[in-house]
C-alpha cells in the first residue's frame, strides 16, 4: 500500500482536522441557523476544489521551485502542523476517556447530523470545538459510522466517542445502534447480504 | 501504518462528499440517504497472514485507531519502566466498507494482531456477524489464538488458507485435522489478494452464518460450534 505519496501523508493527515473546523462550517455559520444546510454545501464543493491543490503547496515549498508563488491560506496550515500536534488529544476531551453513555458509539453505529438545525441555533457556537465541528460537518450528508469518523478526522476512535457524546447530549446529532445480530435471527439480512456481495 | 495512510488523503480533505465507497454510487440516486443498516465482519489471523491485503482487496481500507488504557494484561510487554505516565496504548487496525445495497453497507474490520490488543477484539466481535480467519500454512499455530476467540464466543468463523506463492500446499481436510475443527467449520484455500476470493468467503461465510442461525435457532442453544 506504500506509494510515492506515503512521505508527505502524515502532514496532511496532521493539517485535516483543522482546516474544516476554522473554515466554513465554524461558528459563524453554525450559528446561521437555517442556511447551515448551504454552508455544508458549499464547504464540500470548496474542501474538493482545494483538495487537488493541498499536495502541490508542500511539493513546491520542498523544490523551491515556485518560491514567488503568492502565499494561500493552504500553504500557511502546514506550518504549525509540522512541528506535531498543538492540542494534546485529551485536551479536547478535557480529560474524559469515556462518553456519557457506553456502548451507544459502537464502531458501526451510524451518526448523521439532525437537520434542520434550528437546535444549533440554540447550542452557543463557542461551546463546540473546532473537532466537534469537524465531526458534525462530516455528519451532515448522511449516516457515517464512528470508524469512519475516526479514519477521516485522524482522530483515535476512543476520543471520537468522547466528542460524539457532547454532541448527542446537545441533541445536535442522531444515533442508529448497530442490529445486534445475536437476538435477531434475521434470514431476510443474511440473504441481503450474500446478495450484495455477489453483484459486487 | 503510516503508509497505509496515503488512502486517507483525498476525502479526508473534503468533509462533505463522504465515502465513495463503490465507484459514482454517490451519484445515484438510489443510493442517496446513506446506509441505514450496517453489519460487520471481522478479518483475523495472526501477523503476516494477509489481513490487510484481504481487506484491500475487496473494499477502499482505511487505517483506524484508538486510544485504550494500558490493560494489566498489556502492561508487562509495553515497557513502561521510566515512562510511567504513559498509560494509554495505540491500537491500530483496518477497515473497509462495503455498500451491498441502498441503506445495508458492510464493514469490514481488520483485527490488530498483537494479542495483548483482546480487548479491542470484544469490543470489535459484539455485534460481529462471523469472522474470517486467515491461516499460513507456514505458521498455522499463529491463528490457534483467532480460532479459540471465535470458538468460546460462538461467533460464526470459517478458516481461509492463504495459498502464498512457495508456500507447502495443504488440503482443507490437513488444516482442518491441524487445527482441530469441527466438521461444521468451512476451510477454504484463497489468495487473498484476488478480490473474487476475497468475495467468495464472503459469501461462505455468511451462507455458513445463515445456516448455524438456522439450526441454532432450532434446537436453541448452542450449535457444534462451541462444542469444543
Amino acid at each position: 500500500m506504500s506509494g510515492p505519496m506515503a512521505d508527505e501523508e502524515p502532514k496532511a493527515v496532521a493539517a485535516d482536522p483543522e482546516p474544516p473546523g476554522p473554515g466554513a462550517p465554524g461558528p459563524g455559520t453554525a450559528g446561521s441557523g437555517t442556511t447551515g444546510a448551504d454552508a455544508a454545501g458549499t464547504t464540500g464543493g470548496e474542501a474538493a476544489d482545494r483538495g487537488p491543490d493541498g499536495p502541490d503547496g508542500p511539493d513546491g515549498d520542498g523544490s523551491g521551485l515556485d518560491l514567488f508563488r503568492p502565499r494561500t491560506p493552504v500553504d500557511d496550515r502546514w506550518f504549525d502542523d509540522e512541528a506535531g500536534p498543538v492540542v494534546r488529544l485529551y485536551s479536547m476531551t478535557r480529560g474524559r476517556a469515556r462518553p456519557v453513555e457506553d456502548g451507544l458509539f459502537d464502531l458501526i453505529s451510524l451518526i448523521v447530523a439532525k437537520d434542520p438545525a434550528p437546535v444549533a441555533a440554540a447550542v452557543p457556537a463557542h461551546v463546540l470545538d473546532p473537532e466537534h465541528q469537524t465531526i458534525l460537518a462530516w455528519c451532515r450528508r448522511e449516516p457515517i459510522s464512528v470508524a469512519e469518523l475516526g479514519s477521516y478526522t485522524d482522530l483515535p476512535v476512543s476520543v471520537v466517542r468522547v466528542l460524539l457524546g457532547d454532541l448527542y447530549d446537545a441533541e445536535l446529532i442522531s444515533v442508529t445502534r448497530p442490529v445486534p445480530l445475536a437476538e435477531l435471527p434475521d434470514e431476510r439480512l443474511l440473504r441481503d447480504v450474500i446478495n450484495g456481495l455477489r453483484a459486487l | 501504518m503510516d503508509s497505509v495512510r496515503s488512502d486517507l488523503h483525498a476525502p479526508a480533505t473534503a468533509p462533505g462528499p463522504a465515502y465513495d465507497g463503490g465507484a459514482g454510487r454517490a451519484n445515484d440516486p438510489r443510493w442517496r440517504g446513506g446506509p441505514a443498516v450496517a453489519v460487520k465482519i471481522l478479518v483475523a489471523g495472526g501477523f503476516g497472514a494477509g489481513k490487510t491485503t484481504l481487506v484491500g482487496s475487496v473494499s477502499e481500507i482505511r487505517p483506524l485507531r484508538t486510544e485504550e488504557e494500558l490493560s494489566e494484561l498489556g502492561r508487562p510487554v509495553d515497557d513502561t519502566a521510566g515512562v510511567e505516565a504513559k498509560r494509554t496504548t495505540t491500537v491500530a487496525m483496518d477497515f473497509g466498507r462495503i455498500d451491498l445495497r441502498p441503506g445495508l453497507a458492510l464493514y469490514l474490520f481488520g483485527t490488530p494482531g498483537q494479542d495483548r490488543f483482546w480487548f479491542v477484539w470484544d469490543e470489535l466481535a459484539r455485534g460481529a456477524l462471523g469472522a474470517l480467519v486467515l491461516a499460513d500454512t507456514r505458521r498455522l499455530a499463529d491463528c490457534f489464538p483467532s480460532v479459540d476467540f471465535f470458538e468460546q464466543r460462538r461467533i460464526p468463523f470459517l478458516v481461509a488458507v492463504n495459498c502464498f506463492e512457495g508456500s507447502e500446499l495443504f488440503s482443507p481436510e490437513e488444516v482442518r485435522d491441524a487445527l482441530d475443527l469441527d466438521p461444521d467449520i468451512p476451510v477454504v484455500l484463497c489468495d487473498a489478494r484476488r478480490r473474487e476470493d476475497g468475495k467468495e468467503l464472503l459469501v461462505a461465510l455468511v451462507e455458513h452464518a445463515a445456516a448455524r442461525r438456522g439450526t441454532s435457532t432450532g434446537t436453541s442453544t448452542g450449535t457444534s460450534a462451541g462444542a469444543r
